[in-house]
């Protein structure tokens, strides 16, 4: 119970991991088991060679707890690093989403125009239905995601946040 | 050094070229060929337990008190989940250990295969790091690397989960040389400017503070050596968690008691009240703090600490850090000198004097009695009867832990383990073992109680198969008695199910395993029963009957700060102490 109750703030975390067995799980076992927050997740192997992974964590807490999420971290044996992207300067946070409406007539071609002026590509159509691919900050795609609710949303995959540091600079 | 050989026998080998002298362990049907390879390469001593969590905590006290990382060798399956109690407990205490486990053959991982639960799945929260080694190549490296994490940094237990076909394959074994992990490599010396700044903190203070705990006592006894060092340079006063007890002297006069929920008055005062607090390898547990949002109001507080996750962890610190502690202590007292610091002697003379009439209120006395020995007078009869010797104490969990804590005083680091973080009833009989096992010549005492002592029992054969003559002191109240204070603290007196009942005769039992038994209930018998006990050279239980109603005090209540203490001679005040959020706490 930390002394004092300090507002919660959303942070993009980056975590170079060894790509082996469990680390996946040693890391959301870390969060779950102490009680932190996991607001998005991807994860993926980033360099075969070296077999390395890196892991783009959205988290929310006060400053103090995502203090202590940046050391506990840091502290796990196959964890090379940990940026906090959020306070190491500007970056760049992306998500793909997959969406599919359905409908007929008129809520189709609202669906398609909506879908045009967002930049989303349609990936597949039937008679009654499409599906569209759509990339960007993850607020774009919340906005998105609640114009097609009326026009016959069903259902919505995100592939959560990955997050880049802006520059020349290396995490 | 580069051999062919196979996966069991590069267990041994690994072992041997860690210099690890003793295991203790269980076998069974997935470290059989481990235990084969034993068989014919006979360098290791292993200790048979009766029960894997015995082994686990064996492993602890033979850890703690030789500074040496532990080593346990079980079976898959039972083996594996019955150490997962001793892995927790050791993952709390940073306690450096190796776990060696036997797995289902990897064809069969998966399968619900006789035996096999998922080892690394189950031990991954309660271990600093684990292993599943599927390729015997990999399995020399891995044994290595285990040990090198197990005892850098922060120490904890690593286990290596090995399945039964890599025991059996061949493969190519590597020595320790050149082994060191390509991420794990954690900091010693702590930031220079931070150092500085320090002591230029402590040469400023007016009411400082030496807050010390078992980060002192893994650092080495270096720095317990620069701790008294640096505290006689100042001046200043010391206190420890249970943890840290032996660090600094409980003979010297800047020593004010263990602080904390059952610490002493003047230690709790001192860090209410204090400017400056040097926290130095302890980790402001709540046991420590309190309620955290009152716990010392006014000082600016330096952390050091080699783990970053410690810092700012409950308490927020003004200076933090990090590092190891023989290393930073030695870093202030160069910059000590360096900088011709002297403390604020007229501020500290006045602090003592506070300090001095917080003392006064004698917070660890008791009432003695001609009729019925109490708790307190039995622990101080036992230290006085074994403090000039070669002694070392362990404990179970509960009462008779606290009046340990309080009323054996320590002298030197490494003399006593306990289970702190996790508080595990059942730890100190295998640890005692364990501990004899490290120091065969020393007396070594299990303080215990009669219901924690009832956990890992068993292992008293063990003690009798490998003539290990430890002392297991019984505070036989007929109580759990720090279950049944509580029950008074919150529950009015309601003592549902702490009652030890059906308590079997502890003389009978102790010869039925081959051990000495006595029994003593008069205050006057105490001390020739206490002599006779530590002249026996073999393991002994000795039944002390003491007081039933006697609560351990002083108390800092759950949900109140430090300057809310209860004390002895107002025990009254306990009942109205715990308010309904205090109530919630632990």
């Amino acid at each position: 119970m930390p002394p004092v109750q300090e507002a919660p703030e959303r942070h993009t975390l980056s975590l170079l991991v060894d790509n082996e067995p469990g680390v996946l799980a040693r890391i959301v076992g870390l969060f779950s088991g102490r009680g932190y927050n996991i607001d998005s997740l991807t994860v993926s192997e980033v360099s075969h060679d070296s077999k390395l992974s890196r892991i783009t964590v959205v988290t929310t807490g006060a400053p103090m707890i995502i203090d202590q999420i940046k050391s506990q971290l840091d502290r796990l044996v196959p964890v090379h690093r940990v940026v906090d992207l959020t306070v190491a300067g500007k970056s760049v946070e992306r998500e793909l989403a997959l969406i599919k409406v359905r409908g007929k007539g008129e809520i189709r071609q609202e669906a398609l125009l909506i879908a045009e002026s967002f930049r989303a590509r349609t990936v597949d159509t039937t008679l009654e239905s499409f599906v569209f691919e759509i990339t960007g900050k993850p607020d774009k795609i919340d906005q998105f995601v609640s114009l097609l609710v009326p026009l016959g949303l069903v259902e919505v995959s995100r592939t959560g946040v990955a997050a880049i540091g802006r520059g020349s600079d290396p995490m | 050094m580069m051999r062919e050989m196979t996966g069991a026998e590069m267990v041994i080998q690994a072992l041997i070229d860690q210099g690890v002298e003793h295991i203790f362990g269980y076998p069974g049907g997935a470290v059989l060929p481990i235990y084969d390879a034993m068989f014919h390469k006979n360098q290791v001593q292993h200790v048979l337990v009766r029960h894997e969590q015995g082994a686990v905590h064996m492993a602890e006290g033979y850890a703690r008190s030789s500074g040496k990382v532990g080593v346990v060798l079980v079976t898959s399956g039972p083996g594996a989940t019955n150490a997962v109690t001793g892995l927790t407990d050791a993952l709390l205490d940073s306690i450096p250990l190796v776990c060696i486990t036997g797995q289902v053959p990897t064809h069969l991982i998966g399968s619900d295969a006789f035996q096999e639960c998922d080892t690394v799945g189950i031990t991954r929260p309660c271990t600093k790091h684990n292993y599943l080694v599927r390729d015997v190549n990999d399995l020399a490296r891995v044994l290595h690397e285990a040990f090198y994490v197990a005892a850098n940094g922060r120490p904890g237990p690593v286990v290596v989960d090995i399945p039964k076909d890599v025991q059996f394959a061949r493969g190519t074994y590597v020595g320790p040389e050149n082994i060191s992990h390509k991420t794990y490599q954690p900091r010693l010396n702590g930031d220079p400017e931070k150092v500085r700044a320090a002591v230029e903190l402590l040469a400023k203070a007016k009411r400082p503070v030496f807050y010390t705990g078992g980060g002192v006592i893994n650092s080495g006894p270096e720095a317990s050596r620069l701790l008294r060092e640096f505290a006689r340079l100042t001046g200043f006063p010391v206190t420890s968690t249970l943890m840290g007890l032996g660090a600094y002297p409980a003979a010297d006069k800047q020593w004010l008691g263990m602080l904390g929920m059952h610490g002493t008055y003047e230690a709790n005062m001192a860090m209410h009240d204090c400017d400056v607090m040097v926290c130095v390898g302890a980790r402001f547990d709540d046991r420590i703090t309190g309620r955290v949002d009152a716990f010392s109001p006014g000082s600016k507080k330096i952390h050091i600490d080699i783990d970053p996750s410690s810092i700012n962890k409950n308490i927020k610190i003004d200076l933090p850090i990090i590092g190891d502690v023989k290393h930073v202590l030695s870093d202030m007292l160069t910059q000590w000198r360096a900088m011709k610091a002297e403390p604020d002697r007229k501020a500290i003379a006045g602090w003592w004097g506070q300090i001095d009439a917080w003392r006064a209120r004698k917070s660890l006395s008791y009432v003695k009695s001609p009729d019925v020995i109490k708790p307190q007078y039995a622990i101080e009869r036992l230290h006085n009867a074994v403090k000039d010797k070669d002694v070392y104490v362990t404990t179970e969990v509960g009462q008779h832990q606290m009046w340990a804590a309080q009323h054996f005083h320590f002298e030197e680091p490494n003399r006593w383990m306990t289970s702190g973080g996790l508080g595990t009833m059942g730890y100190g009989l295998p640890a005692a073992i364990g501990v004899q096992v490290a120091h065969p010549g020393s007396l070594v005492i299990d303080i215990a109680g009669e219901a924690s002592i009832q956990m890992c029992l068993q292992e008293l054969s063990t003690a009798l198969q490998f003539n290990l003559p430890v002392k297991i002191f019984v505070l036989n109240n007929e109580y759990m008695g720090m279950v049944r204070q509580w029950q008074d603290l919150l529950h009015g007196g309601r003592y549902s199910h702490s009652y030890s009942e059906s308590l079997p005769d502890f003389v009978k039992l102790a010869e039925a395993y081959g051990a000495v038994g006595m029994r003593c209930h008069r205050p006057g018998d105490l001390d020739a029963a206490i002599q006779e006990m530590i002249s026996v050279d073999r393991p002994v239980l000795f039944d002390c009957l003491v007081d039933q109603k006697e609560n351990c005090l002083p108390m800092i209540p759950s949900g109140k700060p430090h300057n809310e203490m209860i004390l002895p001679d107002h025990p009254e005040a306990l009942d109205e102490a715990i308010d309904e959020e205090g109530k919630m706490l632990v």
